[in-house]
């Protein structure tokens, strides 16, 4: 590989982080005081709500029905190891967040476990370091890092064909793809090798969890305020394991609950 | 099942207040195997819905839940309302919830902790279902109402009340803010 086309997308790599951090970063939105800590902050609503309505008729008309007829079609046998493929191929970027949030252990146990199935696992396709009996992937990226820096969430984003996001986590999705060390180390057209199969591995997992994600979006009262809740929820719970901070106590708020039973039964 | 809560709602004061960790972790023992009891009946789906309407009613705070989903309308519904509310939002858990339970069969559920939390108590589970990696149920336990009832439950930190909350109000502005309209609603949805 050429050193020079090396060097040069590295550089361009980190133009592109550093602009894009700190574009969003000191526009991070604090909520006005008395805002529900469980709730979303969410000032862009307008327009989050239209391109709410955009994924939806992306999902409806394309990345659904590829997504179910490839879930349906292809046998695990194909399915199971492209979703491997891009786990694999997605730990370089881990390993990099890994060492940014000064968490070591799981740095090195990420490398190992990539060193593993990217060489006796054929790129990731298998897995044999789960069979090794190796710690489990440590899966994070670099909005879980502007966490542990105590970067706040920021307001509430739905990002157009990605989904629901915050300034924090959109900030994070464009700098992990600047930093994957794989889009740097390999020629084209093998360096959006991983892009790809994050990509496909998403359409599949569609398909997947085709009811889950159908009863949300088709099913309930209002999709993008439902998708919003549950975004916010579970980055919550995945960056700081399900400390209660944000849950208030309902028996604080209704004193004297009706009890469901009376005299009419 | 229904006389237990009434009785217990006049028994306020005494030692059903002071929770246990013990408390806490029994009760979700008992939900979860009367809820393996009833994926494993082989019933058919409609019937498997009514156990667990019985289960939900019989373990879980639905009166706080329901009132919690509906946040601050709650204050400006009649006690009236409020009922009728309550017994159509026990119905649309079970139905919205009952549905998924095939998911569930050869799934396990392994109690793992249980830990304090201001009032009440959290306990943490571990769920594995076929084919897919285990994921993190827990259940907030309280005996506030004057019995040991869940009042909560989070699948991977998704709280189902929280969530209710935003569907319920989604509903209700569906209807105008109409409390009475709601309930119509609510009693056709899951």
């Amino acid at each position: 590989m050429p050193v020079t086309s090396f060097t040069r997308r590295i550089c361009f790599g980190k133009l592109i982080a550093t602009a894009v951090l700190a574009g969003l970063l000191s526009a991070c939105a604090k909520p006005p005081p008395g805002h529900p800590p469980e709730e979303a902050y969410d000032p862009y609503e307008k327009t989050n709500r239209s391109i709410h309505e955009f994924n939806k008729s992306i999902d409806r008309g394309l990345v659904r029905p590829v997504g179910v007829t490839y879930s349906e079609f292809l046998p695990d046998d194909i399915e199971t190891p492209l979703a491997r493929l891009a786990g694999n191929l997605s730990i370089p970027t881990d390993i990099v967040n890994n060492v940014l949030q000064l968490d070591m252990v799981s740095a090195s146990q990420n490398l190992y476990r990539f060193t593993v199935n990217s060489t006796v696992g054929l790129l990731g396709l298998f897995d044999p370091a789960t069979d090794f009996g190796m710690p489990a992937r440590s899966d994070t990226n670099f909005g879980a890092t502007l966490h542990t820096w105590g970067v706040r969430e920021g307001a509430y984003l739905e990002l157009p064909f990605v989904g629901p996001s915050n300034q924090r986590d959109t900030a994070g999705f464009f700098v992990d793809l600047a930093i994957n060390p794989l889009n740097y180390l390999f020629n084209e057209p093998w360096n959006y090798l991983s892009t790809v199969a994050v990509g496909a591995d998403a359409i599949a997992r569609r398909g997947r969890f085709a009811d889950t994600i159908d009863s949300i979006l088709y099913e309930s009262a209002d999709s993008y305020a439902q998708s919003k809740t549950l975004y916010i929820q579970r980055r919550r719970f995945e960056l700081d394991g399900g400390s209660i901070s944000g849950f208030d106590d309902p028996y604080d708020q209704f004193a004297a609950p009706v009890p469901l039973d009376d005299e009419v039964e | 099942m229904l006389g237990a809560s009434a009785a217990a709602g006049l028994s306020l004061a005494g030692p059903a207040h002071s929770m246990t960790e013990a408390r806490a972790k029994a009760l979700v023992n008992q939900v979860v195997t009367e809820i393996n009891r009833v994926i494993a009946s082989g019933k058919s789906l409609n019937a498997m819905i009514r156990d667990f309407e019985r289960i939900f009613s019989r373990y879980a705070d639905v009166p706080i839940i329901a009132q919690s989903a509906l946040g601050q309308d709650a204050r400006r519904a009649t006690p009236a309302q409020l009922r009728a509310f309550t017994q159509a939002f026990q119905g649309y858990i079970a139905r919205k919830y009952g549905r998924r339970f095939r998911d569930f069969i050869g799934g396990q559920v392994e109690v793992t902790g249980v830990r304090p939390v201001r009032s009440y108590h959290e306990v943490r589970s571990r769920v594995t279902l076929r084919g897919s990696a285990p994921f993190d149920v827990r259940f907030h336990v309280s005996s506030r109402s004057g019995r040991d009832l869940f009042f909560d439950m989070l699948i991977e930190g998704v709280s189902l009340r929280l969530s209710e909350r935003t569907e319920i109000g989604a509903m209700l502005d569906q209807n105008g803010g109409d409390i009475n309209g709601l309930i119509a609603t609510v009693s056709r949805a899951g």
